[in-house]
């Protein structure tokens, strides 16, 4: 198991070290500056959760703040996350139709959209629009304070932005990704019902029953609440690296960029060992 | 720990700071006298921004002591240090206003966050702290619908919001117009009057500096070289000291 977890870490270890590296010219220095770059991220993000968790549980608590950010994070991407879990469902519905068809199977059709959008569409769909729609503002916003100074006013004015900045964020993105994943689900399988019942009719009482048959919660809870720890990547990376943003407005679309890339490379090696722990413990 | 009476704001002793290779402070040595106002001069580069952000615990020196008001603020743990930066307010170079926030707003931030005041209270107090520097009439104005001497007014009514005792100002008429600097240099010179705050003004702008400071220091690499009144500056022999005011008094 940690054998595999290396294996899974390694490559976006190197792409998040990449992202940082310079451009050395021979391939030795560069291999060691890659190397460092990526012992000094890894140090670094550590360091950042530490300085994160130390400052999340103490007093004061910022609940105004925290619901401003999850009317921010969450309630503006529902329509999109919405409207990409919809996409989903429609593709979903089209694509399996004729394979079902293909085997005879085609009144598996409900049970597979459904079982499809919830264990894993759904989740994986939210994350990756999440990542790149707050990804890309946290990365951008954070990176922008950080070089006009506005964190260094906020800390030297006695306010700790790992708290009020970060802490706000990261706990909005964890509370609010499972509910988006509700909402890309629902979508997803009434985009999906429409799109059948274009090609064939039926009733969506019918296509909800035959859908949810063999639905239980084991399929249903796991996947929806695996993507708080999604809400969590993508919150700490997008902080973090708007937080150590350097080099004026360039440094910030660099901040914006890598915080997209990275958090989403985590969201999907997160998500193999989330579905093989599900797996182990629920089937 | 409570501060001794009578003890010096800003105490700074053999201070050094360095970034990789590159020595930006070297051995400073510092005292800044209740009320009194030092102005510290020199070219870009020289670790006069590294100072006053060392000053608030921004950055963390190498090796060395700062006390500001009679306490040792290196490796201060969190809560004590914050307890240090409320009682000092830092104007910012580019002001650093909080962008998605108004200009009242702004003010408004540090008293929201430390004083235990009804809404009412903080608005009230937010506009008169924005009368005081002439910006009453742009409360509900973005920092990005407003200029850049606008912004160090909104800047410094924030950095005045908590009644500091030490005022920290970085660069307060860089990038301005001669006007627009004086009225900045005016505002320092009325609240020394007004307040007999403490202040530490970071600038180049020799010609402000002679009207508002009680004190100056002259910084070359990362080191005090003269220290001491606009006089005691000008009879200085030393060729630097002479084409800096020559060259700065000039601009």
């Amino acid at each position: 198991m940690t054998i595999d977890l290396l294996l899974l870490i390694a490559p976006v270890a190197i792409a998040a070290a990449a992202t940082n590296a310079g451009s050395p010219r021979d391939q030795w220095p560069a291999a060691r500056a890659l190397l460092i770059s990526f012992f000094e991220w890894f140090g670094e993000l550590g360091v950042f959760c530490g300085r994160l968790v130390k400052a999340a549980f103490a007093p004061p608590y910022e609940f105004r703040e925290i619901i401003r950010q999850m009317d921010s994070i969450g309630a503006k991407s529902l329509p999109l996350v919405a409207l990409a879990g919809a996409a989903t469902g429609v593709v979903m519905s089209l694509e399996t139709r004729d394979s079902l068809i293909r085997f005879g199977a085609k009144s598996m059709l409900p049970t597979v959209i459904v079982f499809s959008i919830i264990r894993e569409s759904g989740p994986i769909i939210t994350a990756l629009i999440v990542s790149g729609r707050v990804g890309a503002g946290i990365g951008a916003e954070l990176g922008s304070m950080k070089v006009t100074e506005q964190i260094d006013a906020m800390e030297a004015s006695a306010v700790d932005p790992y708290k009020f900045l970060a802490g706000t964020r990261v706990l909005a993105c964890v509370a609010m990704m499972p509910l988006l994943t509700l909402a890309a689900n629902f979508s997803g399988i009434l985009m999906g019902w429409v799109a059948n019942t274009l090609a064939e009719p039926i009733s969506l009482h019918l296509f909800v029953n035959n859908g949810f048959k063999h639905v239980a919660f084991s399929d249903f809870l796991p996947p929806t609440f695996k993507t708080a720890v999604f809400g969590l990547i993508i919150g700490v990376v997008s902080c973090f690296q708007g937080m150590r943003t350097k080099g004026g407005t360039e440094g910030v679309g660099r901040s914006a960029t890598s915080s997209v890339v990275l958090s989403s490379l985590f969201v999907i090696l997160a998500d193999v060992v989330l579905v093989r722990l599900i797996l182990v413990f629920y089937s | 720990m409570k501060s001794p009476k009578n003890a010096p704001p800003v105490v700074v002793k053999d201070l050094h700071k360095s970034f990789g290779d590159q020595t930006v402070l070297d051995g400073i040595d510092l005292t800044i006298a209740k009320g009194e106002t030092l102005v510290v001069l020199g070219r870009s580069g020289t670790g006069k921004s590294v100072l006053l952000k060392l000053l608030v615990g921004l950055e963390h020196p190498d090796s060395g002591s700062i006390c500001v008001e009679g306490q040792e603020i290196i490796d201060l743990p969190l809560p004590q240090l914050n307890e240090i930066r409320k009682k000092i307010g830092f104007l910012f170079q580019q002001a650093a206003l909080y962008d998605s926030l108004t200009v009242e707003e702004n003010v408004a931030f540090p008293l929201n966050r430390h004083m235990n005041m009804s809404e009412a209270e903080r608005k009230n107090r937010a506009k008169e702290l924005l009368s005081s520097v002439g910006m009453e009439k742009d409360l509900a104005k973005l920092p990005s619908e407003i200029s850049g001497g606008m912004k160090k007014r909104v800047g410094l009514a924030r950095a005045l919001a908590l009644d500091p005792e030490i005022l920290l100002f970085d660069e307060p008429t860089a990038g301005l117009d001669p006007i627009t600097a004086a009225e900045i240099g005016n505002l320092i010179s009325q609240l020394k009057e007004e307040r007999q705050i403490t202040s530490i003004v970071v600038t180049h702008d020799v010609h402000g500096a002679k009207s508002f400071s009680d004190r100056l220091a002259l910084m070359d690499k990362g080191k005090i070289l003269i220290d001491g009144t606009f006089g005691e500056l000008k009879k200085s022999r030393n060729p630097f000291v002479v084409q800096f005011l020559k060259n700065g008094a000039g601009s």
